[in-house]
């Protein structure tokens, strides 16, 4: 596995084989009789994870093939299976799927009053001190050891400035500070990558919370403006809540899905 | 050598104490506004009509005369018999308050020749701002798609996707009638300009044209379009004063002229290559066709033929407008005669016609030398809009480009001084409507703004959007005044009644609501 791009570098200023193309259509010319020997001479549990494999590949393909199928025969365009009427303007347009309006304000003031968060992930596998915080040894024999440093993912604010040295109990290293997240709306199934506004609560400690750690389960305020909402009574709907859906630290992005 | 040389230096710096030190600008400022020097600072005036004539001779005008001064001394000046609120200009800017605020010192110091005080008359009534919603119609199954006002404002007409159109009566603002007739939903509706008769067109090709006294079909609907309607346009009242004949444009590239005593097709116009998606019946009986093949066609209406193509957007076009547009729509109905209590109209088809001339020829002669004939704008999904003088030439007047996403409407004011643009940027433009410069934009929604209404009197404007919002802008002061939320969705259609009392607008909710003030 090239570590680096020095095989492109090379192609670049030296150019390919002059075969290649030639190479590289009877390679591929070959690679479904390849196939076809590895489907028939594996055997045993080699055999069964190569058939779920290609058994999701051959899907994937025939989705494909009935997509393109549907281009050639007919262009209808989508508003005429839309429930809704769509005036002259909006017509030879694609306009995105619409889920229905959403009442944002009144329904998160409900929930807030309930005091009970109907979340996606009601209950996490809590983390615990040994887990998110790495003990760091300091002192001139490395003997002190007051200082944590946390492993796990943390959302530090916009005008955030470090205590100084001396004083600073928990060090928030910069590699695993995140501003944005991957948001996923559940009713739309679209995706947005929208900037944190705030870590609200987090599952397994109120310190952590403070500390704006992220795990999963964690419930974050994320900026909406993007999406464009607005309430009944005319106000721009900024800010929302979602929750992390994935272990932030091991992927190196924060997942999460909207709360509405 | 040097000492000679410092010495002469000297000289050079120092001032010599009879030469007047020479005043910087904040010191002339302050002084001004000392007012010690307010009665010795005038300046030579002269006024200036909009085809550039002056009236009267130059006279002195102190420097610190407010509006209201300067329309009285205007009143006296011009010798109307009728008083004319104006809005004065100097080199394109406006006077609001006082002469110097707008004007500045460099132009005052000025005194070689008399300064020029533009003055434009503007509309006698003033319509007020609708800021409330009175009530909210029900009755559609569907999203309502287009609303329209008849000419006097008397009448409301809706047409929504469940294939209905309705009726509203107005005063009472409940339901009047329900029109079904469509087997598809309503895209468009057209006010016959006597308001006699109401022409709505659907997506399966129909046209059916309704009596608004009894809510019935008038006989049999036109057929004939393969694909759906997009636009109804009617021919002027002062070139037809029984309102005979009809054009609708379609998908299927054709635009029909229909004769409606005969319920036949009249004349077919094809010729563009692609979806027509506007047709404008102009005041001199010419038809202007916008086409998604990126072409506006013009068409004698006598007999359909091909008079020219006005080329030069790279993308769809969407929308036209004409400069007479709301002259020819309000027909023989003028806005400033405008009534609480509507009458009947008693007056045959002819003098009706005539009445709609002599407004015609007024609206037409507004602008002096740069008026004189109709303007068209054309709005496209390339984000810019061209203003031509098709009556004359295929060259465009002006481009005007400001708007990154597609323009979804563009509309002329009734006294056709400003367009307004509502484009899918969110944003509404003010252009102005002779020499196509840019004038304002107004901000204020989140989402894109679908459709643009001017007031009769061309002193506001509301805008509907897709974030569910009305707004009502004053074109003054290029601001917002309202903000009207209440519908729970995107709002399709907005209207504003010709005799300015009431706004009225419909969308993806299937409820209408109108608003007063």
């Amino acid at each position: 596995m090239p570590q680096n791009e020095y095989i492109e570098l090379h192609t670049k200023r030296h150019g390919r084989r002059l075969d290649y193309e030639e190479r590289k259509r009877k390679k591929e010319g070959r690679k479904p009789h390849e196939m076809a020997e590895k489907a028939k001479k594996l055997r045993g549990i080699r055999a069964k994870l190569y058939n779920k494999k290609r058994h999701s590949e051959k899907i994937q393909m025939k989705k494909t093939i009935k997509m393109h199928e549907e281009r050639k025969t007919k262009q209808k365009s989508a508003d005429n299976d839309s429930k809704y009427g769509n005036p002259s303007y909006l017509l030879e347009r694609e306009t995105q799927i619409r889920a229905k309006i959403l009442s944002n304000t009144i329904k998160q003031k409900r929930k807030e009053k309930a005091g009970k968060w109907d979340v996606p992930i009601p209950k996490v596998r809590g983390v615990s001190d040994a887990e998110v915080f790495k003990v760091v040894k300091t002192g001139k024999t490395k003997r002190k050891a007051w200082k944590r440093m946390v492993t796990k993912v943390t959302y530090v604010g916009d005008g955030f400035t470090r205590k100084p040295v001396k004083y600073e109990r928990f060090i928030r290293p910069m590699a695993l500070r995140f501003k944005k997240a991957n948001v996923t709306h559940p009713e739309l199934k679209a995706s947005f990558f929208l900037p944190i506004l705030g870590v609200k609560k987090n599952p397994s400690s109120a310190m952590y919370t403070s500390l704006g750690v992220i795990t999963k389960g964690t419930v974050i305020e994320v900026n909406i403006s993007e999406l464009g909402l607005v309430t009944n009574a005319g106000k721009v709907v900024w800010g929302k809540y979602a929750q992390v859906t994935n272990n932030p630290e091991n992927d190196g992005c924060i997942n999460a899905v909207l709360l509405v | 050598g040097i000492h000679s040389l410092q010495s002469h230096m000297s000289l050079l710096t120092s001032r010599p104490a009879t030469m007047p030190k020479r005043k910087l600008p904040n010191e002339k400022l302050e002084e001004i506004k000392d007012g010690s020097n307010l009665e010795e600072k005038r300046i030579q005036c002269v006024f200036k009509s909009e085809s550039g004539e002056t009236e009267g001779s130059p006279f002195e005008l102190p420097v610190d005369i407010s509006r209201e001064k300067l329309q009285l001394v205007c009143d006296a000046v011009i010798k109307n018999d009728e008083k004319v609120p104006y809005a004065f200009f100097v080199n394109g800017v406006e006077i609001r308050e006082t002469l110097i605020k707008s004007v500045g010192e460099d132009v005052l110091s000025n005194t070689e020749s008399a300064l020029e005080i533009v003055y434009q008359p503007q509309a006698v009534f003033k319509v007020r701002a609708v800021t409330r919603c009175t009530s909210t119609l029900e009755g559609h199954a569907d999203a309502v798609l287009y609303l329209v006002f008849s000419p006097d404002g008397r009448y409301l007409a809706s047409g929504s996707g469940d294939t209905t159109v309705r009726f509203w009566d107005i005063n009472t603002e409940t339901p009047a009638f329900r029109c079904k007739g469509h087997q598809h939903w309503v895209l468009c509706l057209a006010w016959s300009p006597d308001g006699r008769k109401l022409a709505s067109g659907c997506k399966g090709g129909k046209v059916c044209l309704w009596n608004p006294r009894t809510g019935k079909q008038i006989s049999r609907p036109l057929t004939g379009h393969t694909d759906y309607v997009s636009t109804l346009a009617w021919k002027p009242l002062h070139l037809d004063p029984e309102n005979r004949y009809l054009a609708s444009s379609s998908k299927d590239r054709t635009v029909r002229i229909w004769d409606v005593v005969t319920f036949q097709t009249h004349i077919i116009i094809s010729g563009h290559s692609s979806h027509i998606s506007y047709v404008k019946w102009g005041g001199t009986d010419l038809l202007y066709t916008a086409s998604h093949d990126r072409t506006i066609k013009v068409w004698r209406a006598s007999d359909g033929v091909f008079c020219r193509n006005l080329e030069g957007h790279g993308h769809w076009v969407n929308t036209l407008a004409l400069s007479t547009d709301y002259v020819m729509r309000t027909g023989a109905f003028d806005p400033a005669d405008a009534k609480i209590v509507h009458e009947d109209v008693t007056e045959s088809g002819e003098e009706l016609s005539l009445k709609a001339k002599v407004r015609y020829e007024e609206v037409v002669a507004i602008g002096g030398a740069q008026g004189g004939t109709e303007r068209l704008v054309s709005g496209s999904d390339d984000a810019t809009m061209y203003l031509w003088k098709p009556a004359e030439s295929k060259k465009p007047v002006a481009r005007m480009t400001g708007h990154q996403k597609p323009v979804n409407e563009v509309k002329f004011s009734p006294d056709t001084r400003l367009i307004a643009s509502a484009s899918f940027d969110k944003f509404v433009k003010l252009w102005d409507g002779f020499t196509g410069n840019f004038v304002a934009t107004l901000r204020g929604h989140v989402n894109m703004v679908y459709q643009v209404s001017w007031s009769a009197d061309s002193r506001l404007l509301v805008s509907g959007s897709k974030d569910s919002t009305l707004k009502v802008w004053k074109v003054q002061d290029k601001s917002l005044m309202l903000d009207l939320p209440g519908h729970s969705d995107e709002v399709f259609a907005v209207d504003w009644s010709p005799d300015g009392q009431r706004v009225a607008s419909g969308g993806k909710d299937k409820v209408l609501k109108i608003w007063r003030s």
